[in-house]
Protein backbone atom coordinates (compact mmCIF):
# COMPACT_ATOMS: atom_id res chain seq x y z
CA UNK A 1 0.00 0.00 0.00
CA UNK A 2 1.43 3.51 -0.46
CA UNK A 3 -0.26 6.78 -0.07
CA UNK A 4 0.48 9.67 -1.76
CA UNK A 5 1.25 12.79 0.63
CA UNK A 6 0.20 16.03 -1.23
CA UNK A 7 3.80 17.77 0.14
CA UNK A 8 6.14 14.97 -0.39
CA UNK A 9 4.19 12.37 -3.08
CA UNK A 10 3.78 8.70 -3.25
CA UNK A 11 5.51 7.22 -0.33
CA UNK A 12 5.58 3.71 1.25
CA UNK A 13 3.18 3.38 3.74
CA UNK A 14 5.78 2.37 7.03
CA UNK A 15 5.94 6.25 6.67
CA UNK A 16 2.63 6.60 7.85
CA UNK A 17 0.77 6.66 11.56
CA UNK A 18 -2.62 5.63 11.35
CA UNK A 19 -4.55 7.46 13.69
CA UNK A 20 -8.53 6.21 12.78
CA UNK A 21 -11.75 7.53 11.30
CA UNK A 22 -11.90 10.98 10.13
CA UNK A 23 -14.28 12.00 12.26
CA UNK A 24 -12.20 12.27 15.00
CA UNK A 25 -11.85 16.26 13.19
CA UNK A 26 -15.40 16.76 14.17
CA UNK A 27 -14.81 17.34 18.16
CA UNK A 28 -18.22 17.90 19.94
CA UNK A 29 -18.36 21.47 22.05
CA UNK A 30 -16.36 20.72 25.09
CA UNK A 31 -19.22 21.51 27.60
CA UNK A 32 -21.20 18.56 25.17
CA UNK A 33 -22.60 16.04 27.53
CA UNK A 34 -20.66 12.65 28.60
CA UNK A 35 -22.69 10.55 25.93
CA UNK A 36 -21.89 12.53 23.34
CA UNK A 37 -18.10 12.70 24.22
CA UNK A 38 -18.04 8.78 24.85
CA UNK A 39 -19.73 8.18 21.49
CA UNK A 40 -17.21 10.63 19.85
CA UNK A 41 -14.18 8.47 21.48
CA UNK A 42 -15.38 5.06 21.14
CA UNK A 43 -18.51 4.60 18.50
CA UNK A 44 -17.48 3.81 15.03
CA UNK A 45 -18.86 3.53 11.75
CA UNK A 46 -16.39 1.14 10.59
CA UNK A 47 -17.78 0.63 7.19
CA UNK A 48 -16.57 -2.22 4.84
CA UNK A 49 -16.17 0.09 1.82
CA UNK A 50 -15.09 3.81 1.41
CA UNK A 51 -13.67 5.41 4.59
CA UNK A 52 -12.27 8.66 5.49
CA UNK A 53 -9.40 8.29 7.58
CA UNK A 54 -6.56 10.29 9.34
CA UNK A 55 -2.90 9.45 8.64
CA UNK A 56 0.01 11.16 9.81
CA UNK A 57 2.92 11.30 8.23
CA UNK A 58 5.37 10.78 10.83
CA UNK A 59 8.89 9.80 8.70
CA UNK A 60 7.90 13.07 6.19
CA UNK A 61 6.64 16.28 6.52
CA UNK A 62 4.64 15.47 9.62
CA UNK A 63 1.62 16.55 8.07
CA UNK A 64 -1.31 15.59 9.36
CA UNK A 65 -3.64 13.87 6.26
CA UNK A 66 -7.32 13.04 5.26
CA UNK A 67 -7.08 9.78 3.40
CA UNK A 68 -9.96 8.32 1.53
CA UNK A 69 -9.77 4.41 1.32
CA UNK A 70 -11.14 1.08 0.20
CA UNK A 71 -11.41 -0.95 3.29
CA UNK A 72 -12.05 -4.01 1.24
CA UNK A 73 -9.74 -3.44 -1.80
CA UNK A 74 -7.39 -1.36 0.12
CA UNK A 75 -7.34 1.30 -2.89
CA UNK A 76 -6.45 4.85 -2.38
CA UNK A 77 -9.48 6.92 -3.66
CA UNK A 78 -7.05 10.32 -2.63
CA UNK A 79 -5.40 12.31 -0.11
CA UNK A 80 -5.69 16.12 0.91
CA UNK A 81 -4.18 17.65 3.81
CA UNK A 82 -6.14 18.35 7.32
CA UNK A 83 -5.22 21.95 7.13
CA UNK A 84 -6.60 22.81 3.68
CA UNK A 85 -9.76 21.09 4.98
CA UNK A 86 -10.06 22.90 7.96
CA UNK A 87 -9.54 26.24 5.76
CA UNK A 88 -12.52 25.70 3.61
CA UNK B 1 -23.66 -41.91 15.20
CA UNK B 2 -21.04 -42.06 17.79
CA UNK B 3 -17.13 -42.19 17.28
CA UNK B 4 -15.41 -44.52 19.20
CA UNK B 5 -12.03 -46.09 18.45
CA UNK B 6 -14.15 -49.68 17.77
CA UNK B 7 -15.97 -47.72 15.26
CA UNK B 8 -12.88 -46.20 13.45
CA UNK B 9 -11.55 -50.06 13.14
CA UNK B 10 -15.21 -51.22 11.90
CA UNK B 11 -15.30 -48.18 9.08
CA UNK B 12 -11.69 -48.95 8.49
CA UNK B 13 -12.16 -52.81 8.12
CA UNK B 14 -15.41 -53.07 6.00
CA UNK B 15 -14.75 -49.72 3.50
CA UNK B 16 -15.66 -46.81 5.10
CA UNK B 17 -19.37 -46.98 4.29
CA UNK B 18 -20.96 -46.75 7.39
CA UNK B 19 -20.21 -42.70 7.53
CA UNK B 20 -22.68 -40.33 7.69
CA UNK B 21 -22.98 -36.56 7.40
CA UNK B 22 -22.25 -34.89 10.64
CA UNK B 23 -25.00 -32.37 10.51
CA UNK B 24 -28.79 -31.89 8.71
CA UNK B 25 -29.46 -29.45 6.14
CA UNK B 26 -32.68 -28.07 6.98
CA UNK B 27 -35.09 -25.56 5.62
CA UNK B 28 -35.80 -22.58 7.86
CA UNK B 29 -38.70 -22.53 9.74
CA UNK B 30 -40.94 -19.13 10.02
CA UNK B 31 -40.05 -18.99 13.29
CA UNK B 32 -37.97 -19.76 16.25
CA UNK B 33 -37.54 -18.94 19.85
CA UNK B 34 -33.92 -17.76 19.35
CA UNK B 35 -31.75 -17.38 15.98
CA UNK B 36 -28.30 -16.91 16.61
CA UNK B 37 -27.07 -14.92 13.46
CA UNK B 38 -23.48 -16.32 12.78
CA UNK B 39 -22.32 -19.71 12.01
CA UNK B 40 -18.63 -19.41 13.43
CA UNK B 41 -17.25 -21.36 16.36
CA UNK B 42 -18.91 -18.58 18.67
CA UNK B 43 -22.31 -19.11 17.53
CA UNK B 44 -22.33 -23.08 17.41
CA UNK B 45 -20.90 -22.89 20.56
CA UNK B 46 -23.65 -20.58 22.03
CA UNK B 47 -26.18 -22.93 20.02
CA UNK B 48 -24.39 -25.77 21.98
CA UNK B 49 -24.54 -24.40 25.57
CA UNK B 50 -28.23 -23.30 24.58
CA UNK B 51 -29.09 -26.67 24.00
CA UNK B 52 -26.95 -28.41 26.47
CA UNK B 53 -26.89 -26.73 29.15
CA UNK B 54 -29.97 -25.21 29.05
CA UNK B 55 -32.57 -27.34 27.48
CA UNK B 56 -33.41 -24.47 24.11
CA UNK B 57 -33.51 -25.94 21.44
CA UNK B 58 -36.22 -24.36 19.26
CA UNK B 59 -33.02 -22.88 17.51
CA UNK B 60 -31.84 -21.72 14.21
CA UNK B 61 -27.73 -20.79 13.59
CA UNK B 62 -27.96 -18.40 10.47
CA UNK B 63 -24.49 -18.30 8.34
CA UNK B 64 -24.09 -16.15 5.39
CA UNK B 65 -21.52 -18.58 3.86
CA UNK B 66 -20.45 -22.02 4.90
CA UNK B 67 -19.84 -23.03 8.79
CA UNK B 68 -17.11 -22.56 10.00
CA UNK B 69 -16.14 -20.09 7.24
CA UNK B 70 -14.71 -17.08 8.83
CA UNK B 71 -12.27 -16.57 11.81
CA UNK B 72 -12.56 -20.28 13.25
CA UNK B 73 -11.15 -21.31 10.14
CA UNK B 74 -8.44 -18.54 9.71
CA UNK B 75 -6.56 -18.56 13.04
CA UNK B 76 -2.98 -19.90 14.14
CA UNK B 77 -5.49 -22.37 16.85
CA UNK B 78 -3.84 -21.48 19.81
CA UNK B 79 -5.44 -22.18 23.06
CA UNK B 80 -4.56 -20.71 26.61
CA UNK B 81 -5.32 -19.08 29.51
CA UNK B 82 -2.80 -16.18 30.40
CA UNK B 83 -4.28 -12.90 30.97
CA UNK B 84 -3.49 -11.27 33.83
CA UNK B 85 -6.38 -8.61 34.31
CA UNK B 86 -9.36 -9.37 36.05
CA UNK B 87 -12.03 -9.45 34.41
CA UNK B 88 -10.23 -11.76 31.15
CA UNK B 89 -8.42 -13.77 33.44
CA UNK B 90 -11.39 -15.86 34.91
CA UNK B 91 -13.50 -15.71 31.85
CA UNK B 92 -10.19 -17.76 29.94
CA UNK B 93 -9.39 -19.94 32.87
CA UNK B 94 -12.82 -20.72 32.78
CA UNK B 95 -12.73 -21.48 28.71
CA UNK B 96 -9.34 -23.81 29.64
CA UNK B 97 -11.21 -26.03 31.34
CA UNK B 98 -14.30 -26.42 28.74
CA UNK B 99 -11.54 -27.29 26.28
CA UNK B 100 -9.78 -30.28 28.52
CA UNK B 101 -13.53 -31.74 28.59
CA UNK B 102 -14.30 -30.78 25.06
CA UNK B 103 -13.65 -33.78 23.16
CA UNK B 104 -15.60 -35.99 25.28
CA UNK B 105 -18.40 -33.00 25.66
CA UNK B 106 -18.53 -33.68 21.94
CA UNK B 107 -17.38 -37.08 21.04
CA UNK B 108 -15.43 -35.15 18.57
CA UNK B 109 -11.45 -35.17 17.98
CA UNK B 110 -10.79 -31.68 18.22
CA UNK B 111 -6.46 -33.07 17.99
CA UNK B 112 -6.65 -30.57 21.25
CA UNK B 113 -3.12 -30.67 22.23
CA UNK B 114 -1.80 -28.94 25.62
CA UNK B 115 2.24 -28.70 24.29
CA UNK B 116 2.92 -25.79 26.55
CA UNK B 117 3.10 -22.34 25.29
CA UNK B 118 6.22 -20.36 26.33
CA UNK B 119 6.48 -16.96 25.97
CA UNK B 120 9.67 -15.81 25.54
CA UNK B 121 11.50 -12.51 27.34
CA UNK B 122 14.31 -10.28 27.09
CA UNK B 123 15.19 -7.58 29.51
CA UNK B 124 14.97 -7.62 33.25
CA UNK B 125 11.65 -5.57 32.55
CA UNK B 126 9.87 -8.21 30.82
CA UNK B 127 11.43 -10.93 33.31
CA UNK B 128 9.31 -8.60 35.85
CA UNK B 129 6.49 -8.21 33.75
CA UNK B 130 6.62 -12.35 33.23
CA UNK B 131 6.72 -12.63 37.03
CA UNK B 132 3.79 -11.01 37.58
CA UNK B 133 1.85 -12.10 34.75
CA UNK B 134 2.85 -15.87 36.36
CA UNK B 135 1.74 -14.91 39.78
CA UNK B 136 -1.37 -13.74 38.01
CA UNK B 137 -2.11 -17.11 36.64
CA UNK B 138 -1.18 -19.83 39.14
CA UNK B 139 -4.01 -16.83 42.02
CA UNK B 140 -5.95 -17.52 39.11
CA UNK B 141 -5.72 -21.70 39.93
CA UNK B 142 -4.08 -21.72 36.71
CA UNK B 143 -0.33 -22.97 35.58
CA UNK B 144 2.59 -20.69 34.86
CA UNK B 145 6.29 -21.41 35.81
CA UNK B 146 8.87 -19.10 34.88
CA UNK B 147 12.03 -20.77 33.40
CA UNK B 148 15.27 -19.12 33.41
CA UNK B 149 17.65 -18.80 30.08
CA UNK B 150 18.95 -22.78 30.73
CA UNK B 151 15.66 -23.63 31.20
CA UNK B 152 14.50 -22.58 28.24
CA UNK B 153 17.33 -23.86 26.79
CA UNK B 154 16.57 -27.43 27.77
CA UNK B 155 13.08 -26.81 26.23
CA UNK B 156 14.32 -24.87 23.08
CA UNK B 157 17.61 -25.78 22.01
CA UNK B 158 17.25 -24.19 18.56
CA UNK B 159 16.85 -20.56 19.27
CA UNK B 160 19.36 -18.22 18.94
CA UNK B 161 20.49 -17.55 22.49
CA UNK B 162 23.75 -15.72 20.96
CA UNK B 163 22.10 -12.56 19.65
CA UNK B 164 23.68 -9.55 20.71
CA UNK B 165 20.36 -7.27 20.14
CA UNK B 166 17.54 -9.47 21.65
CA UNK B 167 19.15 -11.97 24.45
CA UNK B 168 16.90 -14.64 25.75
CA UNK B 169 16.81 -13.60 29.10
CA UNK B 170 13.98 -16.95 29.95
CA UNK B 171 10.38 -17.44 29.30
CA UNK B 172 7.12 -17.58 30.81
CA UNK B 173 6.07 -21.35 30.46
CA UNK B 174 2.55 -22.17 30.33
CA UNK B 175 2.02 -26.15 30.17
CA UNK B 176 -2.13 -26.35 29.41
CA UNK B 177 -1.82 -23.72 26.97
CA UNK B 178 -1.24 -25.26 23.91
CA UNK B 179 -3.32 -26.07 20.43
CA UNK B 180 -5.96 -27.60 18.57
CA UNK B 181 -7.44 -28.61 15.09
CA UNK B 182 -9.23 -25.41 14.41
CA UNK B 183 -11.89 -26.61 12.00
CA UNK B 184 -12.83 -30.13 14.28
CA UNK B 185 -13.68 -27.34 17.03
CA UNK B 186 -16.20 -25.59 14.80
CA UNK B 187 -17.54 -28.75 13.12
CA UNK B 188 -17.76 -30.67 16.76
CA UNK B 189 -20.15 -28.02 18.19
CA UNK B 190 -22.09 -27.55 14.77
CA UNK B 191 -23.13 -31.71 14.79
CA UNK B 192 -23.45 -31.68 18.80
CA UNK B 193 -25.77 -28.65 18.78
CA UNK B 194 -27.60 -30.27 15.57
CA UNK B 195 -28.04 -33.49 17.29
CA UNK B 196 -29.99 -31.79 20.00
CA UNK B 197 -32.66 -30.37 17.56
CA UNK B 198 -30.97 -26.82 16.64
CA UNK B 199 -30.95 -26.50 13.13
CA UNK B 200 -27.92 -24.66 11.09
CA UNK B 201 -28.85 -22.90 7.77
CA UNK B 202 -26.02 -22.23 5.67
CA UNK B 203 -26.29 -19.20 2.98
CA UNK B 204 -28.91 -17.43 4.61
CA UNK B 205 -27.43 -13.80 5.22
CA UNK B 206 -29.41 -12.08 7.56
CA UNK B 207 -30.00 -8.42 5.30
CA UNK B 208 -32.02 -6.83 8.55
CA UNK B 209 -33.15 -6.90 11.97
CA UNK B 210 -36.65 -6.27 12.74
CA UNK B 211 -37.86 -4.22 15.82
CA UNK B 212 -41.21 -3.31 17.09
CA UNK B 213 -41.44 -0.81 20.36
CA UNK B 214 -37.72 -1.42 21.64
CA UNK B 215 -38.24 -5.73 21.28
CA UNK B 216 -36.44 -7.65 18.82
CA UNK B 217 -39.15 -9.65 16.89
CA UNK B 218 -37.41 -11.53 14.24
CA UNK B 219 -34.67 -11.04 11.14
CA UNK B 220 -34.74 -10.82 7.40
CA UNK B 221 -32.54 -13.16 5.41
CA UNK B 222 -31.61 -13.94 1.98
CA UNK B 223 -34.27 -17.01 2.31
CA UNK B 224 -36.82 -15.01 3.93
CA UNK B 225 -37.79 -13.30 7.24
CA UNK B 226 -37.93 -15.64 9.85
CA UNK B 227 -39.82 -14.58 13.59
CA UNK B 228 -37.81 -15.09 16.55
CA UNK B 229 -38.51 -14.05 20.57
CA UNK B 230 -34.49 -13.43 20.91
CA UNK B 231 -31.42 -13.07 18.57
CA UNK B 232 -27.98 -13.25 19.18
CA UNK B 233 -25.27 -11.57 17.02
CA UNK B 234 -21.94 -13.08 16.75
CA UNK B 235 -20.45 -12.21 14.45
CA UNK B 236 -16.57 -11.47 15.05
CA UNK B 237 -15.25 -9.26 11.43
CA UNK B 238 -18.66 -8.15 10.13
CA UNK B 239 -20.12 -6.73 13.61
CA UNK B 240 -20.20 -3.41 12.75
CA UNK B 241 -22.67 -4.20 9.69
CA UNK B 242 -25.06 -6.22 11.43
CA UNK B 243 -25.46 -3.78 14.59
CA UNK B 244 -26.36 -1.18 12.23
CA UNK B 245 -29.67 -3.02 10.74
CA UNK B 246 -30.62 -2.57 14.83
CA UNK B 247 -29.59 0.76 14.51
CA UNK B 248 -26.56 0.81 16.17
CA UNK B 249 -23.16 1.63 16.18
CA UNK B 250 -20.38 -0.39 18.09
CA UNK B 251 -17.18 0.51 19.42
CA UNK B 252 -15.24 -1.37 16.86
CA UNK B 253 -12.76 -1.14 14.15
CA UNK B 254 -12.52 -4.24 12.35
CA UNK B 255 -8.36 -4.76 11.17
CA UNK B 256 -6.45 -7.51 9.71
CA UNK B 257 -4.11 -10.04 10.77
CA UNK B 258 -2.01 -12.10 8.98
CA UNK B 259 -0.70 -15.49 9.16
CA UNK B 260 1.84 -18.02 7.51
CA UNK B 261 2.30 -21.46 7.44
CA UNK B 262 5.31 -22.98 5.66
CA UNK B 263 5.38 -26.46 3.62
CA UNK B 264 4.77 -29.82 6.00
CA UNK B 265 8.15 -30.85 8.16
CA UNK B 266 8.98 -33.10 10.54
CA UNK B 267 8.74 -32.60 13.98
CA UNK B 268 10.98 -29.19 15.03
CA UNK B 269 9.26 -27.54 16.91
CA UNK B 270 7.58 -28.78 20.52
CA UNK B 271 5.14 -26.01 21.80
CA UNK B 272 4.14 -22.78 21.17
CA UNK B 273 6.84 -20.45 21.23
CA UNK B 274 6.45 -16.24 21.26
CA UNK B 275 8.97 -13.94 20.36
CA UNK B 276 9.11 -11.19 23.17
CA UNK B 277 10.61 -7.94 21.13
CA UNK B 278 8.48 -8.12 18.11
CA UNK B 279 5.18 -9.27 17.25
CA UNK B 280 5.99 -13.21 16.46
CA UNK B 281 4.33 -16.78 17.69
CA UNK B 282 5.20 -19.84 16.00
CA UNK B 283 3.96 -23.39 16.79
CA UNK B 284 3.99 -26.87 14.50
CA UNK B 285 0.89 -28.22 12.76
CA UNK B 286 0.10 -32.44 13.13
CA UNK B 287 0.52 -31.93 9.47
CA UNK B 288 3.96 -30.26 10.00
CA UNK B 289 3.32 -27.20 8.72
CA UNK B 290 4.93 -24.24 10.95
CA UNK B 291 2.35 -21.89 11.94
CA UNK B 292 3.17 -18.81 12.74
CA UNK B 293 1.65 -14.98 13.25
CA UNK B 294 2.49 -11.41 13.82
CA UNK B 295 0.54 -8.09 14.61
CA UNK B 296 -1.68 -6.43 13.05
CA UNK B 297 -1.36 -4.68 9.81
CA UNK B 298 -2.97 -1.29 12.04
CA UNK B 299 -5.49 0.39 9.62
CA UNK B 300 -9.13 -0.54 8.94
CA UNK B 301 -9.75 -3.49 6.59
CA UNK B 302 -12.12 -5.94 5.61
CA UNK B 303 -9.73 -7.64 2.83
CA UNK B 304 -8.98 -10.54 4.31
CA UNK B 305 -5.41 -10.56 3.23
CA UNK B 306 -2.68 -8.21 4.38
CA UNK B 307 0.68 -6.19 3.07
CA UNK B 308 4.32 -6.60 2.96
CA UNK B 309 5.80 -4.34 6.09
CA UNK B 310 4.09 -7.23 8.52
CA UNK B 311 5.04 -9.91 6.49
CA UNK B 312 8.66 -8.72 6.46
CA UNK B 313 8.72 -7.97 10.44
CA UNK B 314 7.11 -11.34 10.98
CA UNK B 315 10.11 -12.62 8.75
CA UNK B 316 13.15 -10.75 10.38
CA UNK B 317 11.59 -11.52 13.80
CA UNK B 318 11.23 -15.27 12.73
CA UNK B 319 14.84 -15.40 11.73
CA UNK B 320 15.93 -13.73 14.82
CA UNK B 321 14.43 -15.86 17.10
CA UNK B 322 14.79 -19.24 15.12
CA UNK B 323 17.63 -18.85 12.39
CA UNK B 324 16.75 -22.36 11.16
CA UNK B 325 13.59 -20.83 9.78
CA UNK B 326 15.31 -19.68 7.10
CA UNK B 327 15.78 -22.75 5.17
CA UNK B 328 11.52 -23.35 5.32
CA UNK B 329 9.79 -22.63 2.42
CA UNK B 330 6.72 -20.32 2.74
CA UNK B 331 3.58 -22.02 1.19
CA UNK B 332 0.63 -19.87 1.90
CA UNK B 333 -0.23 -16.38 3.81
CA UNK B 334 -3.70 -15.17 4.38
CA UNK B 335 -5.69 -12.48 6.74
CA UNK B 336 -8.43 -12.42 9.27
CA UNK B 337 -10.41 -9.62 10.12
CA UNK B 338 -10.46 -8.74 13.43
CA UNK B 339 -12.63 -6.81 15.44
CA UNK B 340 -11.12 -4.93 17.28
CA UNK B 341 -12.03 -2.55 20.26
CA UNK B 342 -10.86 0.06 22.09
CA UNK B 343 -9.26 -1.76 25.26
CA UNK B 344 -8.16 -4.82 23.28
CA UNK B 345 -11.22 -7.22 25.25
CA UNK B 346 -14.36 -8.60 23.92
CA UNK B 347 -17.56 -7.75 24.40
CA UNK B 348 -20.86 -10.20 25.65
CA UNK B 349 -24.21 -8.08 26.82
CA UNK B 350 -27.34 -7.32 26.32
CA UNK B 351 -28.08 -4.59 23.63
CA UNK B 352 -30.59 -1.20 24.50
CA UNK B 353 -33.08 -3.37 22.47
CA UNK B 354 -34.98 -6.05 24.30
CA UNK B 355 -34.03 -9.42 23.17
CA UNK B 356 -30.92 -8.45 21.12
CA UNK B 357 -27.57 -9.97 22.73
CA UNK B 358 -24.38 -8.86 21.14
CA UNK B 359 -20.92 -10.93 21.29
CA UNK B 360 -17.98 -9.02 19.74
CA UNK B 361 -14.76 -7.64 19.89
CA UNK B 362 -12.38 -10.38 20.14
CA UNK B 363 -9.71 -8.56 18.78
CA UNK B 364 -7.24 -11.24 17.69
CA UNK B 365 -7.99 -13.97 20.55
CA UNK B 366 -11.38 -15.20 19.32
CA UNK B 367 -10.31 -18.80 18.77
CA UNK B 368 -9.19 -19.79 22.35
CA UNK B 369 -12.08 -18.13 23.89
CA UNK B 370 -14.50 -20.10 21.90
CA UNK B 371 -15.82 -22.44 24.38
CA UNK B 372 -16.42 -19.94 26.85
CA UNK B 373 -17.60 -17.20 24.57
CA UNK B 374 -20.62 -19.91 23.55
CA UNK B 375 -21.01 -20.94 27.16
CA UNK B 376 -20.98 -17.39 29.03
CA UNK B 377 -23.44 -15.82 25.74
CA UNK B 378 -26.01 -18.86 26.13
CA UNK B 379 -26.19 -18.30 29.86
CA UNK B 380 -26.99 -14.32 28.68
CA UNK B 381 -29.56 -15.23 25.91
CA UNK B 382 -31.04 -17.96 28.24
CA UNK B 383 -31.26 -16.35 32.19
CA UNK B 384 -31.02 -12.27 30.99
CA UNK B 385 -28.50 -11.85 33.08
CA UNK B 386 -24.61 -12.44 32.50
CA UNK B 387 -22.73 -15.78 33.29
CA UNK B 388 -20.12 -14.69 36.08
CA UNK B 389 -16.93 -15.81 34.27
CA UNK B 390 -17.74 -12.95 31.55
CA UNK B 391 -19.72 -10.33 33.88
CA UNK B 392 -16.85 -7.70 33.15
CA UNK B 393 -17.42 -7.84 29.06
CA UNK B 394 -19.80 -5.07 29.56
CA UNK B 395 -20.33 -2.87 26.56
CA UNK B 396 -20.80 0.13 28.64
CA UNK B 397 -17.52 0.25 29.80
CA UNK B 398 -15.85 2.50 27.54
CA UNK B 399 -18.19 5.05 28.48
CA UNK B 400 -18.14 4.31 32.60
CA UNK B 401 -14.62 3.58 32.32
CA UNK B 402 -15.47 1.13 34.86
CA UNK B 403 -13.65 -2.53 34.18
CA UNK B 404 -11.68 -1.52 31.21
CA UNK B 405 -9.22 -4.47 30.33
CA UNK B 406 -6.34 -3.02 28.69
CA UNK B 407 -3.93 -6.08 28.94
CA UNK B 408 -1.19 -4.49 26.95
CA UNK B 409 -1.68 -1.32 29.50
CA UNK B 410 -1.30 0.95 26.06
CA UNK B 411 -4.44 2.47 26.89
CA UNK B 412 -8.22 2.08 25.60
CA UNK B 413 -8.16 3.99 22.04
CA UNK B 414 -8.67 2.13 18.54
CA UNK B 415 -5.36 2.47 17.05
CA UNK B 416 -3.68 1.28 20.09
CA UNK B 417 -4.86 -2.44 20.09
Amino acid sequence: MRITCPICGERDRREFYYQGAASMLDRPDPDADGQVWSDYLHLRDNPAGLTRELWYHEAGCGAWLIVERNTVTHEIIGTELVEAADAD
Amino acid sequence: MRFSGLKVLKEGLTGNKGWTPHWRDPEPKDAYDIIIIGGGGHGLATAFYLAKEHGLTNIAVLEKGYLGGGNVGRNTTIVRANYGLPGNSEFYSHSLKLWEGMEQELNYNVMHSQRGIINLFHSDGQRDAAARRGNAMVNQGDDAILLDREGVRRMLPYLDFDTARFPIYGGLYHPRGGTARHDAVAWGYARGADMRGVDLIQNCEVTGIDIEGGRVTGVQTTRGAIRAKKVGIVVAGRSSQVAAMAGMRLPIESHVLQAFVTEGLKPVIDHVVTFGMGHFYISQSDKGGLVFGGDLDFYASYAARGNLPMQEHVMEAAMTLMPMIGKAKLLRSWGGIMDMSPDGSPIIDKTGIEGLYLNCGWCYGGFKAVPGSGFSFAHLIAQDRPHDPAAGFRLDRFETGRGLMDEEGTGAQHNLH
